[in-house]
């Protein structure tokens, strides 16, 4: 298990607080210049912050306050940078040589093995500047791995790949994972990505972490508006919470709201509230049915996008201040219902898919 | 031929370039790693004797070897000869103005490591010193030869830094620069071309063996 806790003032500012288990692959998400690359680098040892501790199982790699820092060299680390640095003036067996000789009691692996798990056999003699991108991001994974890593680091490995070669390679880290008893960081802007690899989420922002959880928490239950601003929300609304009878409601517009997670919220509240589009529901106009009573809403079509089968569609909020609304359906039933732009339609919010934040 | 010349210009001009191997490198090295903000200013002095007119760095080393000078009077203590007018002296000389053209092409080649492949390296496991040997020095190293030429044709070429702190004793201090200059004086022309010639050609070979294995490089692998 992998315990990380860093804070620094200068030059960069950093607060972060993170654990990755055994095992497990933790995206470290966030834009460009957020400091995901730092905290990575501190974990490997390249550099050290101010303040903090990273503990990796029983080692204690950093201590500000011990005057612990081990070097990379003693850490034990994985790491596939973003331009993956293969040493240029060497073959492929030898940049893996290299790192398999510093333990001289290694002899369960070989170049072969290594090269085998990461599905590059035969291409032991070439250059790094004779192969591809998606090679060189393998030949960088069978280095990193080659010293049997307590941790192994992922620094945007993706981002010098084209998408075909992307997807490909995403579906074989995630073979590749399942054998690795390590913990896994993967440093990535693209959520996307961190959802599909990812078995924990961690976003952080100017420095800092706001949220670690499942992509699911991450994604759709943001803990505060930051941090949906960050994941990129596409339904970020603000409403008022009224009291009906004892229950709290979600007052919005001139709308009513049912809403099923208001525990830790009062009366009168200003709270900020997200859905996902794909818990947005269509009232079909040739099948009604009884979820129609559920927190409907009237509003006219503005914009429909339509991406691998998905339909996105864009609802300019009836009897709002322009508010908008995206709803996500396939494409086949924005068919059947025959929706066009500037049609007026009537959508059902799940109330259970409603999630609060504090103002 | 004055081939005593040539030998004291050869032995100079191997014994300089391969001295200046590991101080060019070890100051190369400092430069490329660090960052701090006179580090430009150490960079300029390094690089003066290319500017500096040779007489004048010639006065300067002159003096700082004078047997009352700090350096002279210590040299003149350890080994009981003068350092001015020696041919230790005008090794020591040779180093100092052919300084820069060591140091710079290290220099250039060192910056064009990216860091990440030295910190690919020590996260590999590799220490310090087997990161420099086996990744840094094979990477720098069309730098690493560029320099050992240079240094060697350079002071090779070398004349007013010599005249000063040299002098002309056949043997010592007497290269192949100042011999052609004592024919030409002498009206000895047939000498003097002979000598001119062979120099062109020694100048022109370790120049064209710079540019053909720089070349030849940028040809067969991608850095």
């Amino acid at each position: 298990m992998l315990q990380v806790s860093l804070q620094q003032s200068r030059p960069t500012k950093l607060d972060v607080e993170l654990r990755c288990e055994k095992g497990e692959v933790l995206a470290l998400v966030g834009p460009s210049g957020a400091g995901k690359s730092t905290v990575l680098r501190c974990i490997a040892g390249l550099q050290s912050s101010q303040q903090g501790v990273i503990l990796c199982k029983d080692q204690l790699w950093f201590d500000s306050k011990k005057g612990v820092h081990q070097s990379p060299q003693q850490r034990r680390v994985g790491m596939v940078f973003q331009s993956y640095a293969l040493f240029p003036h060497l073959t492929v067996k030898d940049n893996i040589q290299l790192a398999l000789d510093v333990d001289k009691k290694n002899h369960q692996q070989d170049v072969k093995q290594l090269l085998k798990q990461v599905h590059l056999g035969g291409l032991e003699h070439r250059y790094p500047h004779q192969l591809s991108g998606g090679q060189q991001q393998r030949v960088a994974l069978a280095r990193a791995l080659a010293r049997q890593p307590q941790v192994l680091l992922l620094d945007e490995p993706f981002s010098a790949v084209d998408k075909v070669t992307r997807r490909k390679l995403y579906l074989e880290l995630n073979t590749l994972r399942r054998g690795l008893n390590m913990p896994i960081v993967l440093v990535t802007h693209d959520l996307d990505e961190a959802a599909m690899l990812a078995d924990s989420m961690c976003v952080i922002h100017q420095g800092k972490t706001l949220q670690q959880g499942t992509p699911e928490q991450v994604l759709y239950r943001p803990d505060n508006v930051a941090v949906a601003r960050q994941v990129d929300v596409r339904n970020l609304l603000s409403a008022t919470l009224k009291d009906n009878n004892g229950q709290l409601q979600l007052s919005w517009n001139n709308y009513l709201f049912t809403v099923t997670s208001s525990s830790s919220f009062v009366a009168g509240q200003k709270v900020h509230w997200t859905l996902s589009p794909s818990k947005v529901l269509l009232h079909q106009r040739v099948r009604p049915s009884r979820g129609e009573h559920e927190n409907p809403v009237t509003g006219v079509i503005q914009d429909m996008v339509t991406l691998r089968g998905i339909t996105t569609v864009l609802i300019i909020v009836e009897q709002s201040n322009g508010d908008l609304l995206q709803m996500d359906l396939p494409e086949h039933v924005a068919m059947r219902n025959q929706l066009k732009v500037g049609e007026t339609i009537t959508v059902s919010l799940l109330s259970e898919a409603i999630h609060l934040m504090a103002d | 031929m004055d081939w005593q010349a040539f030998e004291v210009s050869i032995k100079l001009a191997l014994l300089t370039s391969m001295s200046l191997l590991p101080i060019g490198l070890a100051i190369a090295y400092f430069l490329a790693k660090s960052k701090f903000s006179g580090r430009g200013t150490i960079e300029a002095v390094i690089t003066l004797p290319l500017v500096l007119p040779p007489t004048v760095l010639g006065y300067f080393l002159l003096v700082g070897m004078d047997n009352n000078s700090f350096f002279g009077s210590l040299f003149v203590t350890l080994t009981g000869h003068s350092l001015a007018f020696s041919f230790v002296g005008l090794w020591f000389a040779s180093i100092i103005y052919s300084l820069p053209f060591a140091v710079q092409p290290m220099l250039r080649s060192l910056e064009q490591i990216a860091p990440e492949i030295r910190e690919a390296a020590w996260c590999s496991g590799l220490s310090k010193w087997k990161t420099f040997f086996k990744i840094e020095l094979p990477l720098a190293w069309p730098g690493i030869i560029t320099a050992m030429v240079l240094s060697f044709a350079h002071t090779l070429g070398e004349f007013g830094v010599v005249l000063m702190i040299g002098g002309n004793i056949a043997g010592e201090t007497r290269t192949v620069s100042i011999a052609i200059y004592d024919s030409v004086l002498a009206f000895d022309h047939q000498q003097a071309q002979a000598m001119s010639l062979t120099l062109l050609v020694v100048a022109l070979i370790t120049i064209s063996v710079v540019y053909t294995f720089n070349h030849y490089r940028s040809n067969t692998r991608v850095l």
